[in-house]
């Protein structure tokens, strides 16, 4: 780690000298002639795989897009916040003031990206959040940025869907926290407001992992599907035991979003999956050329890893500090840095997306997926769009 | 109603198995063992590896997971255990949270963070139609084998000249080694067998939980829990304690989820209060 | 525990026995040290201030367990509710109080969150005063389940596993705002820490803190002897929870939210480790345990990233294996040994 940093000062050094060789560049310029990236990411601890997804992410974009933007040079600085909120925002500031990064990124969980918003706004500090997906995290510095997705977004075209194919009753069964609940919301009003019915919204505790009860009263209920949101960790053994209880075999359909069905896990999740249908905004199978560069690529730096959402929402947040720092041509004012991300749109290995300029939040296609076994694997396959989301429930300003 | 007392029944079963070991080292030799978790994470591992890589069918896998379990535990009493059996209790906490810690450790660098799951053969699969109740096979398998599980370690303990040694041993292990019981040896079996029921527990869980690398800490408080609320001088206390916590923990979950956190917590707490010496013991608490 | 001896010897005149008390009260030079040291980083690590602040907290929820476990002898697993009782109180003040005097006052809020701590300190001292080493650890332990459990749940209040935002304490004593660096809040830190150890050291030196470690020697002798030992548990434990509170409040106050993190399991293991690395017992220990660790885990984090849990675990290991007594055990050994070897010295 410290080899690696140290490597990357020389080496930063070296690009710096080479600069100072061409003509036309002034002397004062070459004082920042290094920008720096803070990313505070979970490397350890329950979220560790979010971390190191988009670790592998940036890196790639990296290495694929050089480390010069409008003549300066990134440098990219990772710290691990073990997951806990109090170390992201005492990192983040550390970044901040010593290390004088132009932004911040990264945020594995939305508390995590919450307990950093009073230091953006406070130290001006551009701050990209690459995975955290509780909507109101936005509305908190106006220095937030967001390249994931929002759980409504994500939430809110698979309940259209569910209302437009047949399904008439539901039991939604969340993670009893943020984003669980934000899921559950989100389904509820928009199923209802298309005509659908949800019978009943349990609840699990995040820590718990038997699902048996919960379940065994989703059936009870007789619905048309069960809607499932449970932070990605937890998909696996969740799906076991719906499997288990056969809730297929009774009728009922699974829904949810692609949170269940991560790319990264998913291969270890076994056939109980398939069918399974989701909503969410990237898939790994997305069959577009950026993607199946990005996915190709991605796999052979990263020994076989396969990216998922966090992963795009890194590699995304890179490209959008990349394009934000082109515009401004290198000045690294925090306030020009977000002004030049808002609007911005780009064509990502996940389909079109754009930051929209009110919000700051990500916009962008929502698909709806099956899991299926493609070449002895299991992949996310789309099979329907819907075009150009936003996340509705921010407060018109 | 009666397929949710009967998952109620398994869940709390899958406890006790688990935590049965526990019970053996706590209860007969006054160990508090923290890195219990850690032997059944051990056979939970070894589960899924042998059946992921090498194939092996799941029903091998659980003596597998036993004698590995066993055998691990065996060389960890040999080597690291016996030195604190006359240690304070805070230092057995301690130096067992610190085994725990090195287990997690290794496993995610072995296996990674992810969640690891198997596929259970198709015969363990499916749902049964028992009396209107729908029963999943499964379970049905785990409550089995724990209920036989538990039948034999009482009768081992109260009928057999080794569980008579062993209680021996423990109330008063001078006098049971001046009576020409090797102490030392009974300790360390009792030790292996602990651990090799830890890590069948985690090999039977493999088909209803998941693992990651936090399995240790992550359950450590439920083998407590069901541990201090069953009481420690006894196999059926636990055994009791078990199947109520699970049974409690799924009906609350069902029927009042909103709450369904603080059910398991509050009914320790609870007994702590009333019985601190468990709600099955015998006599007063050591 | 090598001096406690001197506590137990026969002193019949009470002179005698209030020279003792006196001796054992006196500051030593290497005392001094380490607080001049704790000032002195202030000047020459102004970079890495919040870590210190952050170390300095840390500390003083390790000195609560000290007061419970190393001089009255009862194991706890549940310090963690009292430390995110106070941490949510602070935090609550300072976002309701709306950045105004007097509720968002940080000394006051402090004071506030140290007292609800102590209250429910008080409520649950009762339960650890039965039963063996186990069940106090589970009944600890329970508790601060509960209290988590129970913070995730009142999402109205303490806005659940987001955490509690919007914490905006006034500035201390209505000088000194909190700001980025850090400055205000080491400072700050390190007083409160101070004050609240030299408290510690008067109540520890005190006739009442020598009948706590004799309650930890023998209960049923020193109850035999005429001692109130349930009430000097319940009043020990009733204190060890204010002093959790307050480190609780300080760290709401300095990093300006609060999270179920605060109350989780692994806040109260990892403060008692903290402890027992440099040697319960003491009072120093857990401090210089804070210190200890935090660098270890930045050091070892960063030589093995992921795995530094690793090598924790197997430090832990050793240190109960060989050195018991932590840090502090081992350096008085060592001085020992000097002493004994320079012969004996008045």
């Amino acid at each position: 780690m410290l080899r690696r940093h140290i490597l990357k000062r020389i080496a930063g050094a070296g690009a710096g000298l080479a600069l100072a060789a061409l003509p036309g560049l002034s002397a004062p310029a070459l004082a920042q002639e290094t920008v720096k990236i803070g990313l505070v990411l979970p490397m350890t601890g329950a979220s560790a795989s979010t971390g190191r997804q988009i670790e592998a992410a940036a890196r790639l974009y990296m290495s694929q897009n050089g480390n010069k933007v409008a003549g300066k040079t990134i440098e990219l600085i990772v710290k691990d916040d073990t997951g806990a909120a109090d170390q992201t925002k005492r990192l983040a500031t550390e970044l901040i003031v010593n290390d004088k990064v132009a932004v911040i990124a990264g945020f594995g969980l939305t508390p995590l990206a919450l307990a950093v918003g009073p230091v953006a706004t406070q130290a001006k500090v551009p701050a990209v959040i690459m995975a955290a997906g509780t909507s109101m995290i936005v509305e908190r510095s106006p220095f937030f940025v967001r390249t994931s997705f929002t759980l409504p977004q994500n939430t809110t075209p698979m309940a259209e869907w569910s209302a437009k194919n047949g399904i008439k009753k539901v039991v939604t069964l969340v993670s009893d926290y943020g984003p669980g609940l934000d899921a559950e919301k989100a389904f509820k009003a928009k199923f209802e407001a298309d005509g659908g019915e949800v019978l009943a919204q349990l609840r699990a505790p995040l820590m718990n992992p038997e699902f048996a009860a919960f379940l065994q009263r989703a059936k009870d209920l007789k619905p048309d599907a069960l809607f499932l949101f449970v932070p990605s960790g937890q998909g696996a053994s969740l799906m076991k035991q719906v499997n288990e209880r056969e809730l297929a075999k009774a009728g009922i359909k699974i829904i949810g979003t692609g949170d269940v069905t991560d790319d990264d896990q998913i291969n270890g999740m076994g056939d109980a999956l398939i069918g399974m249908i989701t909503s969410h905004n990237y898939s790994a199978a997305h069959d577009s050329p950026e993607n199946k560069a990005f996915v190709a690529a991605f796999l052979k730096a990263n020994n076989n890893m396969r990216p998922n959402f966090m992963a795009v929402g890194g590699y995304d947040g890179m490209h959008l500090i990349y394009k934000a720092l082109e515009k401004t041509s290198g000045a690294t004012d925090g306030a020009k840095l977000v002004e030049a991300m808002k609007g911005m749109a780009w064509t990502s290995p996940r389909g079109p997306m754009s930051i929209d300029p009110q919000t700051r939040d990500v916009v962008q296609n929502v698909y709806i997926r099956e899991v299926k076994k493609v070449d002895g694997q299991l992949w996310n396959v789309e099979f329907a769009t819907i075009a150009n989301v936003k996340d509705n429930t921010h407060p018109t300003k | 109603m009666l397929t949710i007392l009967f998952d109620g029944v398994a869940y709390g079963m899958l406890l006790f198995i688990l935590a049965v070991g526990l019970c053996v080292t706590l209860g007969l030799m006054n160990f508090i063992n923290l890195a219990h978790g850690a032997f059944a994470m051990a056979g939970g591992y070894l589960t899924i590896t042998l059946m992921q890589r090498a194939g092996v069918p799941f029903l091998l896998c659980l003596p597998a997971a036993f004698i590995f379990s066993a055998f691990l535990g065996l060389i960890l009493e040999r080597t690291l255990y016996r030195h604190l059996y006359d240690k304070t209790h805070l230092d057995q906490v301690l130096f067992s949270i610190g085994l725990v810690f090195m287990a997690m450790a290794m496993v995610d660098y072995a296996y990674g963070a992810n969640q690891q799951i198997v596929d259970l053969p198709s015969y363990l699969t499916g749902r049964l139609n028992f009396l209107g109740a729908s029963i999943g096979v499964y379970r049905l398998f785990v409550i089995v084998i724990c209920g036989l599980l538990a039948l034999g370690l009482q009768l081992i303990l109260t009928r057999t000249r080794f569980g008579s040694r062993l209680r021996a041993a423990v109330d008063d292990g001078r006098v049971a080694r001046g009576m020409g019981i090797d102490v030392t040896s009974i300790f360390a079996v009792t030790f292996a067998v602990g651990s090799g029921l830890a890590g069948l527990g985690g090999a039977l869980g493999t088909g209803i939980i998941s693992f990651d690398p936090t399995f240790p800490l992550k359950y450590m408080i439920y083998f407590l829990i069901v541990i201090s609320v069953g009481g420690t001088t006894t196999i059926t206390g636990p055994f009791l304690a078990s199947i109520l916590l699970g049974v409690a923990d799924v009906l609350g979950k069902y029927y009042v989820p909103a709450v369904g956190g603080f059910i398991i917590y509050t009914i320790m707490v609870l007994v702590l209060i009333l019985r601190p010496q468990g709600l099955f013991a015998r006599g007063p608490a050591r | 525990m090598t001096d406690q001896t001197i506590s137990t010897k026969p002193s019949p005149e009470a002179i005698a026995a209030r020279s003792v008390l006196l001796g054992r009260a006196r500051w030593g030079w290497p005392e001094i040290a380490f607080w001049a040291i704790a000032v002195a980083l202030y000047f020459l690590m102004p970079t890495k201030l919040m870590l210190l602040s952050e170390i300095a907290i840390l500390g003083l929820l390790a000195l609560s367990i000290d007061l419970v476990l190393g001089f009255a002898g009862i194991v706890t697993l549940g310090q963690g509710a009292f430390f995110g009782i106070g941490a949510y109180t602070a935090g609550l003040l300072a976002r309701y109080g709306m950045g105004e005097a007097p509720w968002s006052d940080p000394l006051l809020g402090l004071l506030i969150s140290g007292g609800v701590a102590a209250a429910l300190g008080f409520v649950t001292s009762f339960l650890v005063l039965r039963g063996s080493d186990l069940t106090r650890l589970m009944v600890t332990l329970g508790v601060a389940l509960i209290v988590e459990e129970l913070v995730n749940q009142m999402k109205w209040l303490t806005g659940g596993s987001d955490g509690l935002q919007g914490v905006m304490p006034s500035a201390v004593m209505g000088v000194w705002e909190f700001d980025l660096y850090g400055k205000t809040a080491y400072v700050y830190s390190l007083t409160v820490l101070f004050v609240l150890f030299v408290i510690a050291r008067r109540i520890v030196k005190s006739p009442f803190g020598l009948s706590l470690l004799a309650i930890k020697g023998n209960p049923l002798r020193t109850r035999a002897i005429g001692m109130p030992v349930n009430g000097r548990l319940v009043l020990i434990y009733t204190i060890a929870a204010f002093y959790a509170g307050v480190a609780g409040g300080l760290v709401a106050q300095t990093t300006q939210f609060a999270s179920p993190d605060y109350v989780a399991f692994h806040r109260s293991a990892d403060a008692l480790l903290m402890l027992v690395f440099g040697g319960a017992g003491h009072l120093y220990g857990g401090l210089i345990g804070s210190v200890i660790f935090r660098v270890m885990q930045d050091v070892l984090g960063n030589i093995t990233p992921q795995y530094w849990q690793f090598w924790l675990g197997m430090m832990l290991v050793l240190l109960v294996l060989f050195i018991r007594g932590g840090i502090i055990g081992l350096l008085m050994k060592m001085r020992g040994r000097i002493m004994r070897n320079r012969g004996p010295s008045a």
